[in-house]
């Protein structure tokens, strides 16, 4: 999918603040970075982030200005929940990818009452473009940790951009604490041969 | 050698390149990564001081030695820093001194939207803008340069999509300053009326050197591109409109307090329309307009609210616009985290149905449904004196349903001064401390408090109840939040009390500790009361199977801590440890 010579290929990855979003961005970025683009990202700190809808931008490509992607431009969507990823559909570009861990967090306003989580977000989001749904969370828990949906989504994520696997094992131990790199490349590699 | 680095990393990076040797900050998005960053570099001698008024203080202190000093804060952070900030502007400095203000348009975790480009004009400061991070390392440098050749205090003012965006960043190496060392200048320094209005004449003819300066400065610079559109931007803004208008020419601002006049009527003279792209208040604009220059600007481009690349098309081009049918999507707004230590006092507010006057932090969060649990929150410390002045219009009976609630770190903030007034003031305040022991909305940064310092060695802890106690409070209590029954009798009893007391509620961030085994839901003994509901865990919700009359709550064991307060609401004895059997 990214093209040398597009000024920018875009990313966008959604989730619930606490999924480990900030952390699968910077492991993008970096092997982008390996693999000689041009490279930003934006992301969201701070109150946002408690259990809160965020979105990060990651754009890379010969020479890339704004470090925020416009809507109907990105090519592909890296949403960690069903309903976020329902949330920023409306970035996707035309023909765009999305994958999306197939798990429902319903925010507070469903769990109050004031509002019901969405039954249809499969049709709706299968309108907009080529949607893959992925367990992300229950292989995660095979895994024996939670926390390694992001990688694990990432390696479904690396087999739509023509990174070389090396870059991607290099990202991850330059961003993951040594002693969980073995787990993660482990996670990694579950992703992308899903 | 290049490397990615945020904004923040990059201001980091570029004061340990510069040679600064003191930089201080109190934690605030979206500055915070400054300090965390300078703190890797052992040259610096950085601090987490107790707020921004402090912190500015200290290194206006390390200029008046002679060493280059960097203060870091959010926005809102240079209100409380103001004072200091306009004396500075006279006083003038010693070792360069950069102040940095991260603004946050589109309030993602603020207050207001202020915009602190007025407050280099108002201090008579220059201001120094970067669009991304590259040119964030280097104007931090050049700020020390800019700041020691015409002495003066140097503004570089970030935003959000800078702090928070990262590039490709050039890495240089450190070049030491020799110390100048403390020389006495009291007609600088020791800013009476007599030596201020001196000083004032000497801020006015430096204004009007540093706007030559601004002329030739080589990041003020023009960009040729077709006559048929001419763009003047500035920061984040000059990336979205370099996308937006590919082909126009532009002159990009960076430092843009004082204007370069005769750069901008050159500009105007070139191309045939001209517009100003600025996130925020008209503040180019209007000075461009005094200089008789036409452009348009804020008609046209929002004043409310960040820029993206879709606003800036928009709002200067005929783009069709498409209006997406805006689909049902339940918001998600942040919420206090599964095993948050303050959802126990929040939910005791609530049921209590007591007036809370409120804070800023993460606790805030208390203010939204099902816990309702806030009514106010104004400013750092607000909390203790909004609760005071309550009482001294309504009387004593106002404070038998009236509590204040602040976070431990905002305590230190901003909190002490207000407990004081109260006390000598014979006020009757109820004083609520959520005291996780940690600065945890940033980040969790280390506070007097903890004990622990900026770079992790341990300093002198000052518990909240000693200060409390030196302030003359009478009624201090330190108590476990995650216990209701305790928690309810101590607020039952500060409530009752006549004059000021202190609760502090002591127990870690929820995402410090290890969690605790999860607990799940015995089906066979819920009947579906909602009761569990009432305290707002994200980690509980409530279904409908079909097969039972009742609706059934359920836990998400991946989100669960094991914290256990929603055990000791049910009355089914419902909410069992995942490990455990079910009730017959």
């Amino acid at each position: 999918m990214p093209n040398k010579r597009l000024d920018a290929n875009n990313i966008t990855i959604c989730g619930v603040g606490g999924q480990g979003i900030i952390l699968a961005s910077d492991v993008l970025c970096y092997a982008a970075f390996l693999e000689g683009f041009d490279v930003k990202k934006s992301e969201v700190h701070g109150m946002a982030q408690r259990g809160g809808s965020v979105i990060t931008h990651v754009r890379f490509g010969k020479k890339v200005y704004s470090p925020l992607i416009e809507e109907g431009t990105t090519d592909c969507i890296l949403a960690f929940e069903k309903l976020e990823a329902l949330r920023y559909i409306g970035y996707l570009r035309k023909g765009g990818t999305v994958i999306v861990d197939n798990r429902e967090i319903p925010p507070m306003s469903v769990l109050v009452g004031q509002a019901d989580y969405p039954t249809n977000i499969d049709q709706r989001l299968r309108k907009s473009g080529n949607i893959q749904f992925i367990d992300a969370t229950k292989m995660a828990l095979e895994l024996g940790n939670i926390r390694v949906v992001n990688i694990i989504l990432l390696g479904v994520l690396s087999k739509f951009l023509y990174f070389a696997k090396e870059s991607w094992e290099e990202s991850i131990r330059k961003n993951i604490k040594e002693k969980y790199v073995d787990l993660n490349v482990t996670a990694f590699i579950r992703g992308r041969e899903f | 050698m290049k490397s990615l680095l945020s904004g923040n990393e990059a201001v980091a990076r570029g004061a340990w390149e510069a040679g600064c040797k003191v930089a201080t900050a109190y934690p605030g998005t979206p500055s915070t990564e400054i300090i965390e960053n300078i703190t890797k570099y052992p040259e610096i001698n950085a601090e987490w001081s107790v707020n921004e008024k402090v912190a500015l203080e200290v290194a206006a202190g390390a200029s008046f030695a002679g060493v280059r000093a960097l203060v870091a804060m959010k926005h809102v952070g240079l209100n409380v820093a103001a004072d200091p900030f306009f004396t500075m502007g006279y006083s003038g400095v010693t070792g360069g001194m950069v102040v940095v203000s991260a603004d946050d348009p589109g309030m993602w975790s603020s207050q207001n939207e202020q915009d602190n480009r007025h407050y280099g004009r108002h201090a008579k400061v220059p201001i120094l803008e970067p669009a991304d991070s590259r040119e964030a390392k280097v104007f931090t440098k050049l700020g020390f340069e800019i700041s020691e050749k015409f002495d003066t205090p140097v503004l570089l003012r970030l935003t959000t999509r800078i702090c928070h965006s990262s590039c490709l960043v050039d890495l240089e190496r450190r070049k030491e300053r020799k110390v100048i060392g403390y020389v006495k200048d009291i007609r600088k320094r020791l800013v009476l009326p007599a030596h201020a209005r001196i000083l004032h004449t000497v801020v006015e003819e430096r204004l009007k050197k540093l706007a030559g300066y601004s002329e030739t400065w080589s990041y003020n610079k023009i960009e040729r591109g077709k006559k048929t559109l001419g763009v003047i931007t500035s920061g984040v803004s000059y990336q979205y409109a370099r996308e937006v208008f590919p082909d126009a020419s532009f002159l990009k601002l960076a430092f843009t307090y004082p204007l370069p006049e005769k750069l901008i009527k050159k500009f105007a003279r070139q191309v045939k329309r001209l517009i100003v792209v600025e996130e925020g208040d008209p503040i180019l604009e209007t000075e461009i307009k005094a200089m008789g220059v036409k452009v348009m600007g804020k008609a046209r481009i929002p004043l409310c609210g960040e820029l993206t690349p879709k606003i800036v098309r928009n709002s200067f081009t005929k783009a069709k616009k498409v209006t997406r049918k805006k689909d049902e999507i339940p918001p998600r707004p942040p919420v206090l985290c599964p095993g948050c230590p303050h959802r126990g006092v929040f939910y005791i507010v609530s049921k209590l149905k007591l007036v809370a006057t409120g804070d800023i932090g993460c606790y805030t969060l208390g203010a939204l449904p099902p816990l309702n649990a806030m009514d106010t929150c104004v400013c750092m410390g607000a909390s203790v004196t909004n609760a005071q002045g309550l009482e001294k219009a309504l009387g004593k009976d106002i404070s038998k349903k009236l509590v204040a609630v602040l976070g431990d770190s905002t305590f230190f903030h901003s909190g002490i001064t207000g407990l004081v007034n109260a006390v000598y003031n014979k006020g009757s305040l109820n004083l609520i401390i959520l005291d996780n022991f940690t600065t945890a909305m940033t980040g969790h940064q280390p506070h007097p408090g903890t004990g622990k310092l900026a770079k992790g060695e341990q300093g002198r802890r000052i518990p909240p109840e000693d200060v409390a106690r030196g302030c003359g409070v009478e009624l201090v209590r330190v108590i476990n939040p995650n216990d209701l029954e305790t928690t309810e009798a101590a607020i039952r009893e500060a409530l009752a009390y006549e004059g000021v007391t202190v609760l502090i509620f002591r127990r870690p961030c929820a995402l410090l500790v290890k969690p605790r085994p999860p607990y799940r839901i015995d089906p066979a003994a819920c009947n579906g009361c909602r009761l569990c509901l009432r305290i707002g865990c994200p980690a509980i919700s409530l279904i409908f199977p079909k097969d039972r009359e009742k609706p059934l709550a359920v836990v998400d064991e991946a989100l669960c801590v094991g914290c256990g307060l929603c055990v000791q609401l049910c009355q089914r004895d419902a909410i069992i440890l995942s490990g455990e059997a079910d009730a017959q």
